[in-house]
């Protein structure tokens, strides 16, 4: 903000000329970074699969249609697996990240240690994505759905954790107060002052994240998680796009069912 | 009896709230605390119930002296003192009944407060409450639902459930209009009357201080600066209090207003 001093009296403009002459080295800088990635990327890129693109697309979607409809039979067991592993999953997640949430809000925590090593559950649950995770556990507890629920369990935790101790953080503090006043005990007073007010930030992140997990638990197959993912990493492999079509069409058909469900679910708590 | 000796409070920001305060309130005197924003009514009352840590002094409840009981001794002496707050704070999404219960959570165990099992007696007390300020018609309403003079009932009644020694009336008219406000101020010193209850009221409202007190004490940058009776408040006292302003509209006659509100109670509680 900068005021100038003319003959006329005083006079305003957004920048003064210095933060002028920055701003615009700024985008000369930004652009020039555009101009150059993109020739890097562009050298590097073979152009001749590029202008095939269309046709390959529309050759691959020939070869998906029609759906092989007989193949939902072998679907229909999977489909239950990957919708168990995402709400199983999701429930797990949620009964260990309340505790940590709480442990991690400034104004709950017990200790500044304690709501740094919460933060280090939440940084490290989040900071590995969940295919990695069932990467891993499939390593380690072996293929099936078992290790899909975990992969997904151990994800969410840091997801929930974090979006809860951030609702947790933002209360109304004179709620609490009023309830520490009565001579309330320290649990009661979370129960009293704070759980109310999380409640349907609470739900919101619990349905938020059952959702997101749905999407997520049809590929941890890919790695021998359990689920849709087998089924469609198999259709791949053996090139049976009748196949794949028919499993991408069901993917999509869960995720609009549990989109509408977690819709329906926020509306009647919120 | 309330005595506050010494009592002095310094914020971390080095702000210097109260400066050796000294206040003796024998019991069931009803004391309004005036004083300029800023002035630490607010800070004076907590220190009494610890919501706010005293620096130095002492607060004798009786025989209780408070500022050096250990946290579980605090909770049991905080159920001798109600209070009552400046914008009500009720758990906003608790209905009115467990807002009301709530008082009594010093007093039951913490699973039975979390199932909401309270005492026969104690829900027989809320409803016995709740028929005294006016609101038997709704237990079940959620207390977000309610107006600010019907939210500062439920606050009272929640004050009142603690069956305390001593009532903390922190600034209860500063979100309510006139005709409440009067309302309001007159069930709380009824109710201090009926139960020979010791209150402590910050009041913005220099005539409604007059009318409902029996004892003004006048804070000014933490020091006591007038204790007297309402009818001692000349315009001089208040230029001690608050600075220099025209007093004499504020200093209006008391016994006037006082007959026709008297009507209007009366017609609103029939």
């Amino acid at each position: 903000m900068a005021v100038i001093e003319t003959s006329q009296g005083p006079e305003w403009k957004r920048r003064t000329m210095r933060q002028q002459w920055y701003t615009w080295l700024g985008w000369l800088v930004g652009t020039a970074i555009v101009a150059f990635s993109f020739k890097l990327i562009s050298d590097k890129t073979i152009w001749f699969f590029v202008t095939d693109a269309g046709t390959q697309a529309i050759d691959m979607a020939s070869r998906m249609v029609p759906p092989k409809w007989s193949y939902m039979d072998t679907l229909w067991l999977p489909i239950w697996d990957t919708i168990n592993i995402a709400t199983i999953g999701t429930l797990m997640a949620l009964v260990m990240a309340v505790p940590v949430a709480f442990l991690a809000a400034r104004n709950t925590t017990p200790h500044p240690t304690v709501r740094a090593a919460a933060l280090f559950i939440i940084v490290s649950s989040r900071s590995i994505n969940s295919l990695i995770w069932a990467l891993m556990l499939v390593a380690i507890i072996g293929p099936g759905v078992m290790a899909g629920i975990i992969a997904i369990a151990l994800r969410s935790i840091g997801f929930c954790a974090k979006l809860l101790y951030e609702s947790i953080e933002e209360i109304d503090a004179k709620q609490v107060e009023a309830v520490t006043a009565t001579g309330a005990g320290r649990a009661q007073t979370l129960a009293y002052g704070v759980v109310p007010q999380i409640l349907p930030a609470f739900a919101g992140i619990s349905v938020f994240r059952w959702d997101i997990n749905i999407r997520e638990s049809t590929i941890l197959g890919l790695v021998g998680a359990g689920g849709i993912g087998i089924q469609l990493d198999a259709s791949i492999s053996t090139l049976s796009w009748t196949q794949v079509s028919l499993i991408l069409l069901v993917i999509l058909g869960t995720v609009i069912v549990s989109e509408w469900v977690s819709a329906k679910v926020r509306h009647a708590i919120i | 009896m309330l005595k506050l000796d010494k009592l002095y409070k310094r914020y971390d920001t080095g702000d210097e709230a109260l400066k050796d305060v000294t206040l003796e309130i024998p019991d069931g005197q009803v004391l309004a605390l005036i004083g300029p924003s800023g002035a630490g009514k607010s800070t004076l009352i907590r220190c009494v119930n610890r919501l706010v840590e005293p620096t130095s002094g002492s607060v004798h409840l009786n025989d209780t002296e408070l500022t050096t009981l250990s946290q579980g001794k605090l909770r049991s002496a905080r159920r001798r003192m109600g209070m009552i707050f400046q914008e009500y704070a009720l758990v906003e999404r608790l209905t009115v009944m467990e807002n009301v219960l709530s008082g009594r959570l010093g007093y039951v165990g913490f699973w039975s407060s979390w199932l909401r099992k309270f005492p026969k007696a104690d829900v027989k007390e809320a409803f016995r409450l709740l028929d005294r300020v006016g609101l038997m018609h709704m237990p079940d309403k959620r207390a977000d639902a309610l107006s600010g003079g019907q939210r500062q009932r439920v606050g009272i009644a929640r004050a009142l459930i603690q069956d305390p020694e001593l009532l903390l009336v922190d600034e209860p008219t500063a979100s309510l209009d006139p005709k409440t406000s009067r309302q309001i101020m007159r069930l709380i010193s009824e109710l201090c009357k009926e139960r020979g209850l010791a209150a402590i009221i910050n009041i913005h409202d220099v005539m409604l201080a007059q009318m409902f007190a029996e004892r003004i004490v006048g804070l000014r940058f933490g020091e006591v600066v007038y204790d007297g009776p309402p009818d001692g408040l000349t315009p001089d006292v208040l230029t001690d209090i608050y600075g220099e302003e025209d007093w004499e509209a504020t200093i209006t006659p008391v016994e006037d207003d006082e007959d026709t509100d008297t009507e209007l109670t009366e017609a609103n509680g029939a």
